[in-house]
């Protein structure tokens, strides 16, 4: 029978641990760690790079001279969504575990990650790319709080309008091709929350009486008006994907023909000889900027202040816009963008960059503060990610 | 004993099941010689060129090696704890014996998504909010850990079966000749058993290696065969490269497969005919 | 006895009867040394671990940074069994349906395949089968899925068969048709073993008698086989329902559809950004696989596993 009492004092034990934590105070939100100081120099390289990336971020055109050269081996951990992307982080007590160093996130998981001291702020000194800079993207809103620079920019982009030339006719120039009945059962669209902005967006252009302003910060009733027409667009879409693959297989099975996605699928589709094409519709689109950002328990800093210093180097980083088809943040890579493939610096509006940024609503995280009118009764995300379970389920 | 027509029938479902079991085995085979990376049907072409690419891979190996390291190890805490637990249930009556059973099937029994949750906030929490705890961050032992939760079943499970099998008069002719508990147990139970074990051990190195849904939750940046799989059915880059390792993780199987089934099947079938 | 134990102390062999000796005196000292570490183990590990999840479904998260915040209140679970709102309730649902409907379809599926193997099958094709059975369970259970998803798709060998025969193609890529043939197929040899097992214990002499006593073929079915091979279909069930209840990965490949969300990816989806309704929501299968478990057990479905 003693066996039995222990049981029972393990059960104590494992109760008493329950309480520990539940009398732990809520983590305050503070604006960063002040005590923390970033390094002055880069030391030496310790063999190994962790990140977690959008895919193709470390793509081996680019990051095989550097592993070569720097002898840091990359892992990587590809994420579908920002959700995922701050689970990976938060996962083992936050600040990557001690097991990421790095990772590419975008404008509405960064202040997520930097809020909840899962990143540390960075010395951009030692990233001499950074002086070059378009001067929004040195300090950006998403990745800067307080003068104090948590992560380098990186790359941004628009959410497009994807169709297949052979299927979708006419070309489609108007989002309304994804809400519209025409190609029931053949629309493909992401997997995720964020998702509620594009439909915000539309209604923003289409539905001017409904008063929005900005597609990450609705009231309820522009917030409703949103979710009702993801409801009715819901039965007519094949499948809401959740890795950029899922929806390139999709594309060269016939599964689908005209969807919402990212340059890279299309970049790829084109590349395996199918016929499609995307383009930026006229209501205008949202879109990304993304930033490396170091975790707070990252165990190899070295090689990411390593490789945040290779990659944002203008010819990388005009290696990286050719390859996932987004746009550099520095002028400087705009020729070499022209020698890897003619025409790409204009095609991506790099030259231009001052008026195709303000086409492209940047992700953010809605919150309940509206950024105008001084209103506060913004629908959070949360109540966002509820939506949507509600939509797609 | 049954009729002619029965045994027909259940000669042609069994075939038919079969061939429903083994349809996307053949499919992953067939595109595993696909000359073309995008797998669409019929096949235009074939080549071996995957087969070289997956060889060169260096974290095709590395994640290998990573799976069968983390497959030995659950699979040896299984065969100790498993078999521990079986004696104990076997030999003894004692209050809670019947739930003995039930919680150590309770991870099996339970969703993956749950165990996988339930461990990673178990870690996380160890980690970040008890300070009284060993910090256990995530690796190579977390996995092993995730998996040898529902390792220790399957041995269990294997062992009991068999010593409900066997007669426990052996055990008492043993000690009544004057074997010491040590002596019995290397040469009457451990012979009874030791084909159970392996068998046990054999299903839970598979179910360790294969495993997925745990794995997600309880691993930190390290990669077992199944997530790496997983990370480049997610990318869609190298998936030829997967069907060849696939493929041919399913013809290098044949062997411990063959194996357990004879470990398992030979001597407890005796029973009937 | 405790002479001779003394006389040999100082021998290894003496010391390990007296150890022996020690054991067969105290039979609670070797249950607790036998039995004791696992259940010890599982009980912090495990059970451990499923508190903490359970007591973080409590939880609430900030809006803002979604950080876990430690208050303690009710907000998930009234979201989730929300009586204006039946999202969740949908999921649930449907989500037991489809585990529901691929536990019959697997054991339909799996009876003949098992019967025959246990009774009609000669020893060597009995081994050729059980690899036949086996080996899928050793192949990457993703490769597995991707493969049925290629064969389902637009442009799959499926269609390219239906064409063949004339027949109209379809587009089952995405539906919950597709998942339950998928479903279906991945745990199919998790009920075949133990059904196999269930039916291979039943000695000849029953079924001998059964008929001998008058009975045709489907009143020895129904009346002696049926009731003894149950526990086979239960312990098999468990895990056809238990690994539907909470997958993933097959909604993610092969679902996708509109309202083709289940639990499984109801919680993976909310991981990212609200880990406590994530947990909260672990409960509903947490607590259906318990009732499951219970009625299970008395079923005598642990013997059969």
């Amino acid at each position: 029978m003693r066996w039995l009492t222990r049981r029972r004092a393990i059960g104590a034990l494992a109760a008493a641990g329950l309480l520990a934590a539940l009398v732990v105070p809520a983590t305050s939100i503070g604006s960063g760690s002040a005590a923390f100081s970033p390094p002055t120099k880069i030391g030496k390289g310790e063999g190994s790079l962790n990140v977690i990336e959008w895919p193709a971020y470390t793509d081996p055109s680019f990051a095989k001279p550097f592993e070569k050269a720097t002898g840091c081996t990359i892992h990587r951990k590809d994420a579908g969504s920002s959700n995922q992307m701050v689970a990976l982080m938060r996962a083992g007590g936050g600040g990557g575990g001690g097991q990421y160093d790095l990772v590419s996130a975008s404008g509405d998981a960064s202040l997520r990650l930097i809020y909840g001291k899962d990143v540390v702020p960075i010395n951009v000194n030692l990233l001499p790319g950074w002086k070059q800079f378009f001067p929004y993207f040195k300090s950006p809103a998403h990745n800067t709080v307080n003068g104090v620079h948590y992560g380098i920019s990186l790359q941004w982009g628009p959410n497009t309008l994807i169709y297949n030339t052979k299927k979708v006719k006419p070309a489609p120039t108007s989002w309304s091709v994804v809400y519209g009945k025409k190609y029931a059962g053949k629309i493909s669209i992401p997997n995720n929350p964020i998702q509620i902005a594009d439909a915000a967006l539309y209604l923003m252009k289409t539905k001017p009486a409904l008063g929005i302003r900005d597609p990450y910060e609705l009231t309820k009733g522009q917030f409703d008006a949103a979710v009702a027409l993801l409801k009715r667009q819901k039965p007519l879409v094949k499948r809401y994907w959740n890795y950029a693959a899922d929806q390139i297989t999709d594309f060269k099975n016939g599964d689908v023909t005209v969807g919402s996605t990212w340059p890279y699928q299309t970049l790829t589709l084109q590349a395996s000889k199918l016929s499609v094409k995307d383009l930026i519709p006229r209501e205008g689109t949202t879109g990304w900027a993304d930033t490396w950002m170091l975790a707070a328990k990252a165990p190899h800093p070295n090689c990411a202040y390593m490789w945040m210093k290779y990659v944002t180097m203008p010819k990388v980083e005009a290696q990286q816009a050719i390859v996932f088809g987004e746009t550099p943040v520095t002028p400087l890579a705009c020729p070499y963008m022209n020698k890897l493939q003619a025409g790409s610096c204009a095609q991506y509006h790099l030259n231009a960059p001052a008026a195709y940024l303000k086409s492209i609503h940047f992700w953010k995280v809605p919150i309940a503060d509206c950024g105008w009118g001084g209103r506060k009764d913004c629908v959070d995300f949360t109540a966002w990610q509820q939506a949507w379970t509600q939509i797609t389920g | 004993m049954e009729t002619r027509g029965a045994r027909i029938g259940f000669g042609v479902s069994t075939a038919l099941v079969v061939c429903f079991l083994w349809l996307p085995l053949v499919v992953i085979a067939v595109y595993a010689f696909n000359k073309s990376s995008i797998q669409s049907w019929p096949v235009s072409g074939w080549t071996l060129h995957w087969f070289r690419v997956a060889w060169q891979a260096s974290d095709v190996r590395s994640a290998l090696w990573l799976s069968v390291r983390v497959g030995l190890l659950a699979s040896g805490i299984a065969i100790v704890l498993g078999s521990m637990a079986a004696f104990g249930v076997h030999r003894f009556r004692f209050f809670g014996r019947e739930s003995v059973s039930l919680l150590l099937l309770l991870p099996l029994a339970l969703p993956g998504i749950i165990t996988g949750l339930a461990l990673s906030s178990f870690f996380t929490f160890a980690n970040q909010q008890a300070s009284w705890l060993p910090g256990l961050p995530f690796s190579m032992w977390t996995i092993v850990i995730g998996h040898a939760t529902f390792c220790v079943v399957v041995v269990y499970n294997n062992v009991l079966a068999r010593l409900r099998r066997t007669s426990g008069s052996l055990v008492e002719a043993s000690m009544d000749l004057g074997a010491d508990g040590w002596q019995t147990f290397r040469y009457v139970t451990w012979p009874t058993i030791s084909t159970a074990l392996v068998g046990g051990a054999l299903l839970a190195f598979a179910l360790s290696f294969d495993e997925v849904i745990v794995t997600t939750f309880t691993a930190g940046a390290q990669t077992t065969l199944p997530i790496f799989i997983f990370n480049n059915i997610n990318r869609g880059s190298q998936l030829p490269v997967i069907n060849v390792v696939a493929f041919v993780v399913i013809a290098l199987t044949v062997i411990p497969v063959w194996a357990s089934v004879r470990l398992t099947h030979t001597s407890g079938l005796s029973r009937r005919s | 006895m405790a002479v001779d134990v003394a006389r040999e102390a100082g021998s290894l062999r003496g010391a390990r009867l007296r150890v022996s000796a020690a054991f067969w005196r105290r039979p609670w000292l070797k249950l607790a040394a036998l039995v004791g570490p696992p259940v010890g183990i599982y009980t912090i590990v495990y059970v451990g671990s499923l508190a903490v999840l359970l007591a973080s479904g409590f939880w609430a998260v900030n809006a803002f940074t979604s950080e876990t915040v430690h208050t303690w209140n009710l907000g998930n679970f009234r979201t989730i069994f929300s009586t204006t709102d039946l999202t969740y309730w949908r999921i649930i649902g449907r989500t037991v349906a489809m585990a529901a409907a691929v536990t019959v379809t697997d054991a339909v599926l799996a009876f003949p395949l098992a019967y025959f193997m246990a009774r009609l099958a000669m020893p060597r094709l009995r081994a050729l089968l059980f690899v036949a059975v086996l080996l899928p369970l050793w192949s990457s259970y993703l490769v597995r899925i991707y493969s049925w998803r290629t064969i389902l798709s637009t442009s799959g060998a499926l269609n390219w068969v239906l064409t063949g025969l004339g027949l109209p193609a379809q587009h089952l890529s995405g539906t919950n048709w597709a998942m339950w043939l998928v479903f279906s197929y991945i745990w199919l040899p998790f009920m075949v073993l133990p059904v196999f097992a269930a039916i291979e214990r039943i000695p000849d002499s029953y079924l001998e008698a059964s008929g001998d006593l008058g009975a045709r073929a489907g009143r020895t079915f129904r009346s002696v086989m049926l009731p003894l091979v149950l526990p086979g279909f239960v312990a098999g069930s468990i895990f056809t329902f238990a690994l539907t209840l909470g997958d993933f990965i097959t909604p993610a490949l092969i679902g996708g559809g509109p309202g083709t969300a289940m639990i499984g990816s109801t919680v993976e989806a909310n991981v990212g950004l609200n880990v406590p309704f994530a947990a909260a929501l672990t409960a509903v299968p947490v607590a259906i696989m318990g009732l499951y478990l219970m009625a299970a057990k008395r079923l005598g479905a642990f013997e059969a596993l």
